[in-house]
């Protein structure tokens, strides 16, 4: 089904106002059961030449074109390759097959407090955490004061990362990562980070860069979340783009179709 | 700064890769600062253990094989030599693996110039190597041994062992990473290496079993031999010795960077 092609380019180039291309973009993995485990194994099945290389496509021909300061969504149910497309988009994961082009700094909200060490102080967790994200040492100076205020750490900046409750790690994690303004974010699944204040705060930054013109990508499989914030979506299922245009419209198509499977189901059951 | 990144125009990994690590340069600074911090932190003697480590295996060693061998001039010197050189390089690429283990669950979030966590981790090695240089001093000033202007050639040595301990990091994490079980193989095939090298027998005992030939194949008898004629023997060797030890280190290290840079787009496939 597809319902527009907005997003469904079929430009073979970026162009001037891309912020995200992708151009028949596959990704193919290899079949769990197929996975080699041991070395010893592979040595084995090597000499017994019995490597297979079936795989399953966990992207297939994704043509994408996202302008900046777009927010954009992208629902599907869950396996229908929403994670695959944002490790694509964020560098993680070369694709199999097709073109990515990105245009701009990425900060994927995706692992907050990716390799923060427990024995080490908040503040040299801070460091730690956002050159890991990228920012230089300067950048990260720059910056210290903004972030160690925004994540209301206080005096337990001092104090190794293992004294801090979840709520305080999250809450770094979070303030180091949304530090810089970036030019695409990436937000995998609603945010859940802290109490409810705190929340708020994050929903705040986050629009912030919206309207700063920061090019916005949200995942979910709840199409609440989408429907409030983003102007297109993108439907993906088993690896593909399977309708794209107005939020509205596609979560429509996509509720319809989510009631259909539903009540089958259903009639089977009953 | 616009920065574009496009999957259709990418120079050899093995290029990509020392670009990308140029921007991360900070990176690695934090990581090596975390492996050295972190590991001291909670102990009382810090960072002492890394000259007493050494220290204590040395003394063992002395009194164990004072009584199988005939002990060589300065024995205690040659053995401390080794050992630091040793458990530097084993160290250093034992830990990548764990490091890179560890790194590959954080790859499969965010992008990060995938050689980080194993090139950090040497480095952090080669720190403490220079750490464990002040109880070899220590010994040498016991046991009467004088350094030479030889040993202002050390930081030369300390480059081979660095590179060629970085080129069998990256090929041993490489496998770890695809193969849990090489983590549990490595140590072993170590201690084997370990002990066909002279690192805590004496070097005659090598030379009498086939021509030392077993010396002449192993890249690491070139390293370790190379900082005792620097810093015990105290004369500077001639080229040749300088030639097959920085050829076989830089070899191993050609060797493991492209090894890992050209498998390094699958460690994401491989969850």
């Amino acid at each position: 089904m597809i319902l527009h092609t907005t997003h469904n380019s079929t430009n073979n180039e970026p162009q001037q106002d891309s912020a995200i291309f992708l151009k028949d973009v596959s990704v193919h993995y290899r079949l769990p059961s197929e996975t080699i485990k041991t070395f010893k194994e592979y040595m084995i099945r090597l000499v017994k030449r019995e490597i297979e290389r079936r795989s399953f496509s966990a992207l297939k021909n994704i043509n994408l074109d996202v302008k900046k300061g777009e927010i954009l969504g992208i629902i599907g149910r869950n396996g229908a390759g929403k994670s695959t497309l944002m490790k694509v988009i964020s560098k993680v994961l070369i694709p199999s097959e097709g073109r990515v082009w990105i245009n701009g700094q990425i900060s994927p909200l995706l692992q907050l407090g990716a390799g923060f060490h427990p024995e080490l102080t908040g503040r040299e967790n801070i460091y730690l955490n956002a050159t890991l994200l990228g920012h230089s040492h300067n950048q990260i100076e720059q910056k210290l004061n903004n972030i160690i205020e925004f994540a209301e750490i206080g005096d337990f900046i001092e104090a190794p990362l293992r004294t801090y409750s979840s709520g305080m790690r999250a809450r770094l994690g979070f303030s180091v990562a949304t530090a810089w303004k970036p030019d695409i974010l990436l937000l995998d699944e609603v945010l859940s980070v802290g109490d409810v204040a705190f929340r708020e705060k994050c929903v705040d930054r986050m629009s912030y860069f919206r309207d700063q013109g920061s090019t916005v990508l949200i995942v979910s499989h709840s199409i609440e979340s989408v429907q409030e914030t983003c102007q297109n979506t993108i439907w993906l299922d088993k690896g593909e783009i399977v309708g794209s245009g107005e939020t509205v419209h596609v979560c429509d198509a996509y509720q319809k179709e989510m009631q259909r499977k539903k009540s089958k189901i259903d009639g089977k059951l009953f | 700064m616009t920065t574009i990144y496009d999957s259709a125009k990418r120079k050899h990994p093995a290029i990509e890769e020392l670009i990308a690590l140029w921007r991360y340069r900070d990176l690695i600074y934090q990581l090596v600062r975390r492996d050295i911090v972190a590991r001291y932190k909670r102990s009382i003697l810090g960072v002492a253990w890394t000259m007493l480590n050494p220290l204590g295996t040395m003394l063992i060693m002395v009194i164990v094989f004072s009584k199988v061998f005939n002990r060589p001039d300065n024995y205690a010197g040659y053995v401390l030599s080794g050992i630091i050189c040793w458990s530097t390089f084993s160290q250093s690429t034992n830990m990548s693996m764990r490091s890179m283990v560890w790194g590959s669950r954080l790859l499969n979030q965010i992008y990060v110039p995938k050689t980080s966590f194993v090139l950090s981790t040497v480095l952090a090695g080669m720190v403490n190597f220079v750490l464990s240089l002040v109880p070899l001093f220590l010994i040498f000033a016991f046991s009467g041994v004088q350094l030479r202007p030889s040993a202002l050639l050390l930081p030369i040595q300390m480059i081979f062992l660095f590179s060629f301990s970085l080129g069998v990091a990256l090929l041993v994490s490489t496998l770890a990473v695809f193969f849990p079980d090489v983590a549990d193989l490595y140590p072993v095939l170590l201690t084997a290496w370990m002990y066909l090298t002279p690192i805590i027998m004496p070097l005659e005992f090598y030379q009498e079993i086939l021509d030392g030939l077993l010396l002449y194949i192993n890249p690491f008898y070139y390293i370790v031999n190379l900082f005792r004629i620097l810093m015990l023997d105290g004369f500077v060797p001639h080229l040749q010795t300088w030639i097959a030890t920085g050829v076989s280190s830089f070899g191993i290290l050609i060797i493991g960077w492209i090894f890992f840079t050209l498998k390094a787009d699958d460690f994401a496939y491989n969850t």
